[in-house]
């Protein structure tokens, strides 16, 4: 039953083989004997789990049901979800039990799908390896001596290892695709303002995106149909009409135009995860796709544009964590400015205050022409490179991240090092565009290797039809870790 | 362009967050490694191009002004860290 897609576990709910109590106790016993190895949950809640699951199967006698109704599905520890624990990796937030339910979250409750418990993240989902959390790293089930990637590696591994029917991430730079990619998974981040961000924990607000992580591409359909939608309550909610996500997925790929970005195939990438990208390519010229060789020249500046926007606005965002309202508060103090302080310096960890101080200071008075609004201008210009790409080809394909999963500590104390990491898909958040990962081979160790699908805005219907069609013909996305 | 000791003193304090000496030097190498990689924008000629904040370039969308939250104190101040009769509690900032 672990093995099954979204479609299959549907229909066996439906078919009374299976009840949804019966299906997330599974998932359940086989995380209580796997996540020991892999830390990929935070908080695991079964009595509430079940009581959704009993609730799911009351549904199933009424007739009123969904495609998600009755799965167990992993949430994000960045969702806030009422009554449960909601740390956001950070021990911030350590005591932070939700009194309400992000967008995200009550679309699932609403499909009657399952939350089987929260994953583990990188702190404030600040990272490429999830080796910021505050309650340890997560360890990559194909080599547990290995990075899942980040931020959303909790999920990542959770759904690689069959811990879950199918999870949720967020991506600011990369986080949703990198660790899919590392972990042998398929991962989608939507189109900027399609899945609200209320009630998401907000690291940069004009980048942060949630979006489905899943074993395939059919079922990552399935994902966004319930995840997507307009809500009021974010003011970046784009209002469009209702799609269905899966209604291409059959579609032949004859003439599709598929752009080479020449800058992602230049030095950086290592030659295993060109070989695997390469093959993958030859896949899809075989199933009809053409290739276009296009250039994104602003896109070698993305890494340093990021890296001011994004801690710009989790200053901003950050400063709400001020030992008051909710979270942690410094045992000892002395003023309210030794309050904040100290509170602050104890409850966010490394990573977190480094990018708190970068924001901090290029926001600060006689700084921001030179930094925030200069890194505002590139980001136009890198997102017009794209627009004029999109002149000539429909999706746009590379590698998701230069390396395999590398070692737990190996990128250390030089935190540029591990920036460098994100270096093909935070062009894709700076232009609000959507992009994924699908598992296409293996390179060094053993380890998977990504590929990267960009579309064009709001083109995510086509992006999964263009990953489903190589997962009819290839097998990479059904292989499993052996646990 | 490196940030001085006393300018990452200063980024601290504004960011509200209590350092050691030793803490500030490190993350005095650390920013200075990050602004380092960061300084690559620098050269890039952005006249005329308009500052993008938003890839749909849409206007706020506005509501009428009217109550739309119910009172949920109760439960928003489960989580607070120090609460009394329905109040925050906070060390004293008036003498």
């Amino acid at each position: 039953m672990i093995h099954s897609s979204l479609t299959q576990l549907g229909a066996a709910l439906r078919a009374k083989k299976i009840s949804s109590v019966e299906l997330t106790q599974s998932y359940l016993d086989r995380i209580a004997q796997l996540n020991p190895k892999l830390n990929a949950f935070i908080t695991l809640n079964p009595e509430m789990s079940l009581a959704q699951a009993r609730e799911a199967d009351t549904r199933f006698a009424s007739g009123k049901v969904g495609a998600l109704t009755g799965i167990p599905i992993a949430q994000k520890d960045i969702f806030c979800a009422k009554g449960w624990l909601t740390t956001c990796g950070s021990k911030m937030l350590h005591n932070f039990v939700s009194p309400y339910d992000a967008h995200v979250i009550s679309q699932f409750n609403n499909a009657g799908a399952i939350n089987l418990g929260k994953t583990n993240m990188d702190e404030f989902a600040m990272g490429s390896s999830n080796e910021t959390s505050h309650y340890g790293a997560v360890k990559n089930p194909w080599d547990t001596t290995r990075v899942p990637g980040g931020s959303s590696g909790g999920t990542a591994a959770a759904v690689a290892a069959r811990l879950c029917a199918a999870a949720t991430g967020t991506d600011t730079g990369g986080s949703i695709r990198q660790p899919a990619a590392l972990c042998g998974i398929s991962g989608l981040k939507p189109t900027y303002g399609v899945c609200s961000r209320y009630g998401m924990i907000a690291f940069a607000s004009s980048l942060d995106q949630a979006g489905p992580m899943g074993r395939s591409a059919e079922d990552l359909a399935l994902m966004l149909n319930v995840m997507a939608g307009f809500d009021e309550r974010d003011s970046t909610s784009l209002q469009r009409d209702k799609e269905d996500y899966a209604r291409d997925l059959n579609k032949p790929l004859t003439g599709l135009r598929i752009g080479l970005p020449k800058e992602f195939f230049a030095e950086g990438m290592g030659a295993d995860v060109a070989k695997a990208v390469e093959a993958a390519l030859a896949e899809y010229k075989k199933l009809g796709a053409v290739i276009v060789d296009i250039s994104l020249p602003n896109s070698k500046l993305s890494v340093p544009v990021y890296y001011v926007l994004a801690p710009a606005e989790a200053s901003s965002n950050l400063s709400r964590f001020d030992g008051v309202r909710y979270g942690y508060r410094a045992p000892e103090y002395g003023d309210l400015a030794d309050m904040y302080e100290k509170s602050r310096a104890q409850g966010f960890g490394a990573e977190v205050k480094r990018r708190i101080m970068i924001g901090t200071y290029v926001l600060s008075h006689g700084y921001y022409d030179a930094y925030y609004l200069q890194a505002q201008k590139i980001r136009r210009l890198i997102a017009q490179d794209f627009t004029e790409a999109y002149k000539h080809c429909d999706v746009i394909m590379g590698p998701t991240s230069p390396s395999t999963a590398f070692k737990l500590g190996e990128k250390g104390d030089d935190p540029v090092q591990m920036y460098l990491s994100d270096i093909y898909t935070i062009a894709v958040n700076l232009a609000g565009l959507p992009g994924m990962s699908i598992p296409c081979g293996f390179g060094a160790n053993d380890m998977p290797v990504g590929l990267q699908i960009i579309g064009n805005y709001f083109d995510e219907a086509r992006m999964l039809n263009v990953a489903h069609q190589f997962q009819l013909a290839t097998d990479w996305h059904s292989r499993t870790p052996n646990l | 362009m490196s940030l001085s000791l006393a300018d990452v003193e200063k980024v601290a304090r504004l960011a509200r967050l209590a350092m050691n000496d030793q803490e500030l030097q490190a993350a005095q190498a650390q920013l200075n490694n990050i602004f380092g990689l960061i300084a690559e924008m620098q050269a890039v000629d952005t006249k005329g191009v308009e500052p993008m904040s938003h890839s749909q370039d849409l206007a706020q969308r506005l509501r009428e002004d009217v109550v739309t939250e119910p009172n949920q104190r109760e439960a928003f101040q489960a989580v607070a860290p120090q609460v009394e009769q329905g109040l925050y509690l906070v060390p004293q900032v008036i003498e």
